[in-house]
């Protein structure tokens, strides 16, 4: 995430719309149409994006130059007074800031939200690259050395994931962190906190030499990012374990593949990274306890069903599966054979099957 | 049947009362300033003069309600021949005229009652002065009613040098009234009849001040022609008086002297149907003759009436309109002459919007309505033309009547207004008149309702350009901030403009 990229191109986008204005033009500016139909998913890359269909915005009206007016303002006031200063600010401290301008000021917070969204179509990256920043938590912990490289205070400073036993949150600056060391040899995504701790606890960090990741659910898109470059950057596989429920079997797929909603972003997915479990196939297989699947869970799987992220062989028969049983099961069940069976009984043994 | 009788003035005052308009002493002097200022204007018209009139009224003594108040009215109108005086003040007549002509009351009447109501209540004579066009004279008497016999008593006669060629009338008189109460109710008489008549110059001047109502127009309207009446509008005490009047006439020359819209082969079909001969002398026709006679009439079909009794206010309306309020906008519409029972009748109305009309009070609407140019002030809400106004849909004309500056005017000239009660405040709900009157008032609301969207969408439009520029101006601000360039001036005008 290089912080000049994210300047210059704030920069190209102010130049451009002096161009139209001087060339006695309404200001207009093209950009990827975010709409359903130009939401593909690339079979060959295992990645959800958008297509080639483009809109433009042009301020030849009212409320158009309402909105160009304020996405300028939104990206002068993460320019400037964040990206430019190394701080950063949540969608609901962007609304407010906005109260400043009288003319920009947005009536509801959907409004500012809307338009983060269509900066981050515009440049293609997430909105964490020009430091508006989520509120969701996520932590990692592992034999990872980083140095942070933001905000002004602590850039420089060095620190080792393995110091705190209750993981690091994963925010802008460790997501923008340079890393230094690494001498782990694998990354493992859990879906559910209390897993991840007993993960810290049993040191299945140095038992599998493994970085420990806690998604905290559907992963938010610094975990995606950072996700993302521990397999890019330090070329470390990346395992996900979730329930074996559609939804954590979905929790996964977005880890490899992205999500409809951030397609205009790139660098967000990690097709390499690898489903662990729990199947719907290991439900039967291990005898775990079982919950049968309410209707929620069964029209989820349906729409996975036509989702083309799921065509691939495996996965659906994993949702074949889940028809078939008609039950799902949580990561916490292998605690009917004690509580470190899901390491000892399941974790090494799937992780030697799936890399054969 | 009910035969006619001679009753003694005061039993013909006192059983027509609310007819005239004096049940009590407020509405008495209202009627009372009414019936004079209408006297005068309607001699000026006559004789095609552009009216100057005067009225002052002075509270006398020290009652706490009703005091002895004392009115003067002056106008220049065509006077009254000397000869004619004591009887056209001093004698009350039954309406001696069968002609119809649109007046503002039947004619002298009204004025008569006012008089006979002052001597009754302050037993004091009537002061006249009068002098006709071209007469080297002016006039004067002192008289008083003899109540018992029905005759002008002169008091004093006398007569002064006319030095300055004038003509009209001056009349002066006591009466018992509530001039504190009525007076609200008198301005907004005086400043209503200027909205119908802006050719009429009034001065009117009380203990408390003086108002003038100036001139506006000088467009005098056109005097409505006599006709006779139309068959279908007369009543069977009116047909049985008529005939009473008729010494010599055959039943022929009867009919087709005395009525419009019946000739002599009309004459001769309504004949044959009475199975009568037409040389039979109107006298001796008979009881049910007269019934079957007047039964024909409602039966059978006559053209419609004539209208050229009447007299719309037509221009003078709109100058009124636009002089006294000026309004944004007005839209005037005369419709065709139309007739309910066999009176004729034309309705004219008028929207005005905007500049001194005001935003009606809650819940109200700003209506105008007169009759025979007589502005109609108590009773508006229930009014045909309130009725009408109320069940159109404004939404259809973006009209917000409650809410936006609009005030309608509805003038009603009838020879006969199908008033509701006897007080001759508000228009009875007659579905010929209140279909007129929707049509007129529509015709208007669509004038009305282009004008505000051109009004409107001109606003709009200007209220985008300036908000358009103001974002670009941000836009701009913002760009150069953003591509870090400094640019001082830039022109988004033309980007507006050429866009």
């Amino acid at each position: 995430m290089d912080k000049e990229i994210v300047l210059n191109r704030f920069k190209e986008i102010g130049k451009k719309i002096l161009e139209d204005i001087l060339n006695n033009n309404y200001p207009s500016i093209t950009l990827p149409q975010r709409t359903v139909s130009n939401i593909i998913y690339d079979k060959y890359s295992k990645i959800v994006k958008l297509g080639d269909k483009k809109i433009t915005r042009k301020a030849s009206n009212v409320r158009q130059a309402k909105i160009f007016a304020q996405l300028l303002w939104v990206s002068y006031f993460s320019k400037e007074n964040l990206v430019k200063k190394g701080k950063s600010c949540s969608l609901r401290d962007l609304y407010y800031n906005s109260f400043n301008d009288i003319k920009i000021k947005f009536d509801e917070q959907d409004e500012s939200d809307k338009i983060v969204v269509e900066i981050e179509t515009i440049l293609g990256y997430p909105r964490e690259y020009f430091h508006i920043i989520p509120e969701e938590k996520s932590s990692i912990f592992g034999d990872l050395t980083i140095e942070y490289t933001m905000p002004e205070t602590h850039r420089g400073q060095r620190v080792n994931l393995q110091t705190d036993p209750d993981g690091k949150n994963i925010g802008l600056s460790i997501a923008t962190a340079k890393f230094v060391e690494c001498n782990a040899k694998m990354v493992i995504a859990i879906e559910k906190g209390a897993i991840f701790r007993r993960f810290v606890e049993e040191q299945v960090y140095k038992r599998l030499n493994a970085i420990l990741i806690d998604t905290g659910g559907q992963a938010p898109r610094f975990t995606r990012m950072l996700i993302r470059r521990l397999n890019k950057e330090l070329n470390l596989p990346v395992f996900i374990l979730t329930d074996a429920d559609p939804w954590g079997m979905h929790i996964a797929r977005v880890i490899i593949s992205g999500s409809a909603l951030s397609a205009h972003i790139k660098d967000l997915a990690t097709p390499e990274a690898k489903w662990l479990g729990i199947w719907a196939s290991d439900i039967k297989k291990y005898k775990l306890p079982s919950i049968p699947l309410n209707q929620l869970d069964l029209h989820r799987l349906e729409t996975m069903k036509k989702d083309p992220r799921y065509e691939e062989e495996f996965w659906n028969e994993q949702i074949n599966w889940f028809l078939k049983l008609k039950c799902k099961s949580e990561l916490e069940a292998f605690s009917k054979y004690g509580l470190t069976a899901i390491i000892d009984k399941y974790l090494i043994k799937k992780l030697s099957e799936i890399k054969d | 049947m009910l035969k006619f009788e001679e009753i003694s003035p005061s039993e013909f005052f006192y059983r027509n009362k609310e007819i005239a308009g004096f049940e009590n002493p407020t509405k008495a002097c209202y009627t009372i300033v009414r019936e004079l200022v209408e006297n005068s204007l309607d001699a000026c018209e006559i004789g095609g003069i552009l009216p100057d009139i005067k009225v002052i009224i002075n509270e006398i003594g020290d009652g706490e309600e009703n005091k002895i108040i004392k009115i003067k009215v002056k106008d220049n109108g065509i006077g009254i021949p000397k000869e004619n005086v004591p009887y056209a003040f001093g004698k009350v007549l039954y309406g001696s005229k069968f002609a119809l002509r649109q007046h503002r009351g039947i004619f002298g009447l009204g004025g008569k009652m006012a008089i006979l109501y002052g001597q009754i209540t302050t037993n004091s004579p009537v002061q006249i002065f009068t002098s006709t066009l071209g007469n080297k004279l002016i006039h004067f008497f002192e008289m008083k009613i003899d109540i018992l016999k029905n005759e002008p008593n002169i008091l004093r006669y006398e007569t002064l040098e006319n030095r300055e060629g004038w003509h009209g009338l001056i009349i002066e008189f006591k009466f018992l009234g509530n001039y504190y109460n009525a007076r609200k109710k008198i301005l907004e008489y005086l400043f209503q009849t200027s909205i119908l008549i802006p050719y009429m110059n009034l001065i009117f001047i009380d203990n408390y001040g003086s108002y003038i109502f100036k001139r506006k127009s000088t467009l005098l309207p056109k005097i409505p022609e006599e006709t006779p009446l139309h068959p279908k509008g007369i009543d069977l005490e009116m047909l049985k008086r008529l005939i009473s009047l008729n010494k010599k006439e055959n039943l022929k020359d009867f009919l087709v002297k005395n009525f419009q819209k019946i000739g002599n082969k009309t004459a001769e079909d309504i004949i044959n149907k009475l199975n009568l001969n037409p040389d039979l002398n109107v006298r001796r026709l008979k009881d049910e003759e007269i019934i079957k006679l007047y039964n024909i009439f409602k039966s059978y079909n006559f053209k419609k009436p004539s209208a050229t009794s009447l007299s719309p206010a037509g221009e003078n309306f709109v100058i009124g309109i636009k002089e006294i309020f000026t309004p944004e906008f007005v839209a005037y519409n005369s419709r065709k002459p139309s007739s309910y029972e066999g009176h004729p009748f034309i309705v004219e109305t008028a929207i005005a919007y905007g500049g001194n009309i005001p935003v009606p009070v809650e819940n109200e609407i700003n209506l105008f309505r007169f009759a025979n140019k007589i502005p109609l002030i108590y009773d508006s809400y229930n009014d045909v033309s309130m009725k009408v106004i109320k069940q159109i849909n404004w939404n259809i004309y973006k009209i917000d009547i409650y809410k936006e500056p609009v005030a309608f005017f509805v003038h009603v000239c009838s020879t006969k207004i199908p008033y509701k009660t006897l007080g001759k405040e508000y228009i009875a709900n007659v579905p010929e008149l209140a279909k007129e009157i929707e049509l007129s008032i529509r015709k208007n609301a669509r004038k009305l309702s282009v004008y505000l969207n051109k009004k409107r969408l001109y606003e709009y439009q200007k209220i985008r350009y300036s908000y358009l520029k103001e974002y670009l101006e941000k836009i701009f601000d913002y760009a150069c901030k953003l591509g870090e360039v400094e640019i001082k001036k830039v022109d988004l005008e033309t980007i507006i403009n050429n866009g």
